[in-house]
């Protein structure tokens, strides 16, 4: 199972400034283990010290954010397009 | 988490002078990292959101009063608090603000207020909504760190305001908007000239579209007001209120009503609010501060009412398109603040905003958006559930003009005859 990874500005100095990279998974919290083996650091910023989504990240699989489904359990189809995002803009 | 700051440089103009006033560096709201004054908005810890903090000039209150006292009429008057250059009048700029403050007592005796009441009207600004004065500081950010085309992610009112102000700077402006806005905030986006993109979705959609389009080499050179700009841009609101505070005579009144979209422009009050009291400006005095949200999308209401201190995102479905922001960024301080402070949030439904429209426009001749009858409304409501105490001063924001908004109360509203033209037919119609 491979995702496709949308990475934020802030996060790319883990990703060597590549903006979009491949992880395996077939769930969020999956993914975002695999990236964290490839990208050491990138874990710590996205999940806070109780290994929750921190509050101002938005995450989509698929444009769906996951806050509407099952959070870090959101199922990651193969070849789904995860986007990872800052919350606070807008308004 | 221990602060640091993350190091680098902060642009200085020719001059020599500081680009952005009493501004000293960004701050990460959640875990304290100082970042130096740029065009970015999350913080690289925690994600958290960035704010202006200042070198605020302590110590000589009288001093202030009086310098602010002799400067213009908008919200330059403010710029020794504000992260603007000194020169920032000699700039090319809409120059918004010192809305009227309305004293509202047909208004207070319809909703059985004794402690008076003050309707602080933001229709007034050059795109008749408070989103001018936002974007006022925006566009000074955009000029410091040379970008060249200003663009936002828009429920309406700032897809003018941005618009407006790019063609008065000469940048060039690219704005988003959902598709299904009001008639009449599509042409007052788009009639300033600059590039106006209808997205399909909702404004969470295009709100997220333009997160992403910032990380891409076509962002390169974009000021987006309200993302990469968005530390500068919120403290616009602040000067909503020092406005308030200086027009009833450098005093807070005991409770405001402030609408809620993102939630920025409601923590950014607070925080001028605090500003003043700190710089010695007014009076040290408890206030209350409550939120008001549409039904059809409340989750920061729900959030307040539920007792969380996180908001689950909803999709928005309510005429007050203005406030119909699902995933509200600043949600979070905003429950904070209502609880710190002793206010609530609270929401009504579509027919409970329109008939605030109508009461507003019948008691005191102002005619508000949708954003404006949710405040208006809340108002009501929070008097009715005994949330509000009557006896204490209340100031209740309108946030933008009725004209935006026609369809909310063109259906409910009209003619109260149509006759021909003669005396007997007026008579006929028993208008004598």
């Amino acid at each position: 199972m491979s995702a496709s990874v949308r990475i934020p500005t802030i996060l790319r100095t883990y990703t060597g400034g590549q903006a979009e990279v491949q992880a395996d998974g077939a769930t969020l919290a999956a993914v975002i283990e695999s990236l964290e083996k490839n990208h050491a650091g990138i874990s710590a910023r996205v999940l806070d010290e109780a290994g929750k989504l921190r509050r101002f990240v938005n995450v989509y699989v698929n444009d769906d954010d996951v806050r509407f489904s099952e959070g870090l359990a959101t199922a990651v189809p193969d070849g789904a397009s995860v986007s990872i995002i800052p919350a606070v803009a807008g308004g | 988490m221990a602060v640091q700051t993350v190091a680098s440089t902060t642009p200085a103009d020719d001059s020599g002078e500081a680009p952005f006033g009493p501004a000293a560096a960004l701050s990460c709201r959640e875990c304290g990292t100082r970042y130096p004054l740029s065009p970015v908005f999350a913080c690289q810890e925690c994600f958290g959101p960035l704010e202006v903090a200042y070198d605020l000039p302590l110590g000589d209150p009288e001093g202030l009063r009086r310098r602010i006292e002799a400067g213009p009429a908008n919200i330059w008057r403010y710029a020794p608090l504000l992260p603007v250059p000194a020169d920032v009048t000699g700039k090319q700029n809409l120059n918004p603000g010192w809305t009227k403050l309305v004293k509202a007592d047909n208004l207070a005796r319809e909703l059985g207020i004794t402690g008076g009441l003050y309707v602080k009207d933001d229709s007034g600004n050059p795109t008749h909504s408070f989103k001018d004065r936002v974007v006022a500081i925006a566009l000074e950010a955009a000029r410091t760190f040379g970008l060249t085309t200003l663009s936002c992610s828009s429920t309406g009112n700032l897809a003018g305001a941005v618009g407006a102000a790019a063609a008065r700077a000469g940048f060039r402006s690219c704005v988003f908007i959902p598709h299904d806005l009001e008639q009449g905030k599509v042409v007052m986006a788009a009639v300033y000239g600059g590039e106006l993109v209808a997205i399909e979705g909702s404004y969470d959609d295009v709100n997220r579209f333009c997160s992403e389009l910032i990380g891409d080499p076509i962002g390169e050179g974009w000021g987006f007001v309200n993302v990469n700009l968005r530390p500068y841009y919120g403290e616009g609101s602040k000067t909503l209120a020092y406005e308030i505070a200086e027009q009833l005579g450098w005093r807070l009144p005991d409770n405001l009503v402030i609408p809620i979209a993102s939630g920025s422009q409601l923590t950014k009050i607070d925080k001028g609010l605090q500003e003043l009291i700190k710089l010695g400006l007014v009076e040290d005095k408890p206030y209350k501060i409550y939120g008001a949200q549409a039904e059809g999308c409340s989750p920061v209401s729900a959030a307040y009412k539920a007792g969380h201190d996180v908001v689950r995102p909803v999709k928005p479905d309510t005429i007050a398109k203005s406030l119909a922001i699902g995933n509200p960024a600043d949600g979070p301080y905003v429950l904070d603040i209502a609880r710190r402070t002793g206010g609530a949030v609270e929401d009504v439904d579509d027919e409970q905003i329109v008939d605030a429209i109508k009461l507003l426009a019948r008691t005191e001749g102002i005619f508000a958006e949708t954003a404006g009858g949710v405040t208006v409304g809340v108002l009501r409501k929070l008097i009715e559930t005994g949330q509000l105490d009557p006896a204490a001063e209340t100031v209740v924001l309108n946030t933008g003009d009725g004209l935006k908004t026609l369809d909310a109360v063109s259906e409910t509203t009209g003619p109260t005859a149509t006759i021909r033209p003669t005396v007997a037919a007026f008579r006929e119609a028993g208008l004598a």
